[in-house]
């Protein structure tokens, strides 16, 4: 009790001439990506977690999007005819549906994440913040097959990459990367205080399937709303669904600059730019109402 | 010596809620009644720990002791006033640890010490040590929600008594083990206290805690009530005339634990 640093028992790990602080985690999310290890761990639990004492395991992560590409391939395709006025629609749905269902997964399952994890947040003091963070890269982890997939079928339909595709297809997983984060973190910490909340998303996650160019192409769009399509564009899920369409899609057409033309909206980088810097600007705001909230999480929980 | 600890007029108010659902909040606010209630659990606490010091945190239920160690260790924060640590804060709140139910027991060992901030080859190092103490054989590979409360307790207080750390938190931790695991916590912690760790224990035990600690803060409903030598402190619980467990203390220190451990 009279001296401070022992040598035998490990030593180099005790912090005596640490500053008093806190013991309270206060950096937010910059705190979780300092804490990598951690994160890793969390994410790695999760994606073994999920198909726990199932037979098929992995092979569900192919099969749930698989299922609703299908459905939507032959209703909208082939039953409603929208499939006929699009070129190759099935790469149009496809390519859409990954990053929507990626917004969707991350939204959903990031929203449940801090209640799922109640043992953790209740006897651990952790950064909060990174439970809806590994839920969104959990999600991204099952993007990588889908992105698999789609490349094949794309090479099959004749697809001519440029530069461009690639620059389009980061800027649009990113954009839902941030976007996704954000919203998971502000309803994570509000479904704890009421469980409305998740059902309430689970709701909101339905619109996002048909607020996107999927189903219908998007000259649709261009031409019913003629003048207000600024707002259907204000929505970054849908720039980020047009921007998976301009990197693989309109290689796969006949003529791609005809199509970036004609069936595209105009400066769609730049609206694609725009709404990953809205998207990070949601985050930053998220990120201030969740330190407000999680003062109150650990009891209400 | 440095100042490990230092904690400034904490306040803390939990609110009890009587209503939750729509329906019963609508019903209690026609009927003119309380909608909500709060609870201060901890009323402008103020008390300094040094570095090397071992406290014994006292109390009856209900008084605030898991809630002050909760926001010592920075699950929670006050609401009022400030906690200030130094240094790698390690421990058990409330008899068990945060393990994941569904996860195997080597996975919460290794999920357990990353988030008390070890490094995966830390971990790895300790492994062996931390298995060792926790002595819980084959069902090391089996989800821990499957483990009897003896065993989901040891597993967590050898993975916390392991972590390197500056300030060891023992919040009733010797509530659920059987007696040989007591005695080898007890030395463990002993150990660890006499390595210059500051440590916090929480017992209900006036032997346990008269072996272990140097220094009593009782706790009264949120206020502090005493704070100083361990005797004069149980003494002001009232937990040296050893009515109904003299024998025990007597026979065994440990015993004691055992009786009036917090359920």
């Amino acid at each position: 009790m009279t001296e401070l640093r022992s040598e035998g028992t490990g030593a180099p790990q005790h912090h005596p001439d640490a500053p008093l602080a806190p013991p309270t985690a206060s950096q937010g999310l910059l705190e979780v990506f300092r804490r990598r290890y951690l994160l890793r761990l969390l994410v790695r639990r999760e994606i073994s977690a999920r198909y726990q004492g199932s037979f098929l395991g992995l092979i569900w992560s192919y099969i749930n999007p698989l299922s609703q590409f299908l459905m939507f391939y032959f209703i909208m395709g082939k039953v409603v005819g929208l499939g006929s006025r699009t070129e190759n629609f099935a790469i149009h749905v496809f390519a859409a549906l990954i990053v929507s269902h990626f917004f969707i997964e991350t939204f959903n399952a990031g929203t449940r994440s801090i209640v799922r994890n109640k043992a953790l947040v209740k006897k651990m003091a952790m950064p909060r913040e990174m439970f809806p963070v590994a839920s969104m890269l959990v999600s991204l982890w099952h993007v990588g097959p889908q992105l698999v997939i789609l490349l094949i079928a794309c090479v099959y339909a004749g697809w001519t990459p440029d530069p461009a595709s690639l620059v389009a297809a980061a800027l649009g997983i990113s954009t839902i990367m941030v976007l996704g984060t954000a919203l998971a973190l502000l309803f994570s910490a509000a479904n704890v205080f009421f469980r409305d909340f998740g059902s309430a998303v689970s709701i909101l996650t339905n619109f996002v399937r048909f607020s996107v160019p999927m189903i219908y192409p998007y000259t649709t769009v261009a031409t019913r709303f003629r003048g207000h399509t600024d707002l259907y564009l204000a929505n970054p899920i849908a720039d980020a669904v047009l921007l998976m369409q301009r990197a693989f899609w309109v290689g796969t057409t006949s003529d791609p600059a005809a199509t970036v033309r004609d069936q595209l909206p105009a400066h769609l980088y730049t609206r694609g730019v725009i709404a990953l810097a809205g998207s990070l600007v949601i985050l930053v705001i998220a990120q201030l109402v969740f330190s407000r909230l999680e003062n109150r999480i650990p009891e209400r929980i | 010596m440095a100042e490990s600890i230092r904690v400034e007029n904490v306040s803390k108010t939990f609110t009890l809620r009587y209503h939750r659902t729509f329906k019963q909040v609508t019903v209690a606010m026609m009927k003119g009644r309380d909608v909500s209630d709060t609870f201060k659990a901890l009323d402008d606490v103020s008390f300094s720990v040094e570095q090397g010091e071992s406290i014994g945190l006292m109390g009856l239920n209900g008084s605030g002791k898991s809630t002050l160690l909760k926001l010592v260790n920075g699950i929670m924060r006050p609401d009022e006033g400030s906690v200030l640590t130094r240094g790698r804060i390690a421990g058990l709140i409330a008899t068990g640890a945060g393990f994941h139910p569904q996860l195997s027991g080597r996975e919460n060992v290794f999920l357990n010490a990353a988030i008390l901030g070890m490094s995966e080859a830390e971990t790895k190092r300790k492994f062996d040590a931390i298995v060792d103490f926790a002595d819980i054989g084959r069902f090391l590979d089996t989800p821990v929600g499957n483990y009897s409360s003896g065993m989901f307790a040891r597993l967590g207080f050898a993975v916390a008594i392991h972590v390197d750390s500056d300030i060891f938190l023992a919040d009733e931790v010797l509530a659920v083990g059987d007696r040989p695991f007591k005695k080898k916590c007890l030395e463990k912690m002993e150990e660890v206290r006499d390595s210059g760790v500051t440590l916090f224990y929480v017992s209900h035990a006036a032997a346990s805690v008269q072996r272990m600690c140097n220094r009593v803060i009782v706790l009264e409903k949120g206020v502090v009530g005493f704070d100083g030598d361990v005797d004069q402190g149980i003494k002001y619980l009232g937990y040296d005339d050893g009515d109904t467990d003299s024998e025990l203390d007597e026979t065994d220190e440990l015993e004691d634990d055992e009786i009036s451990g917090d359920i």
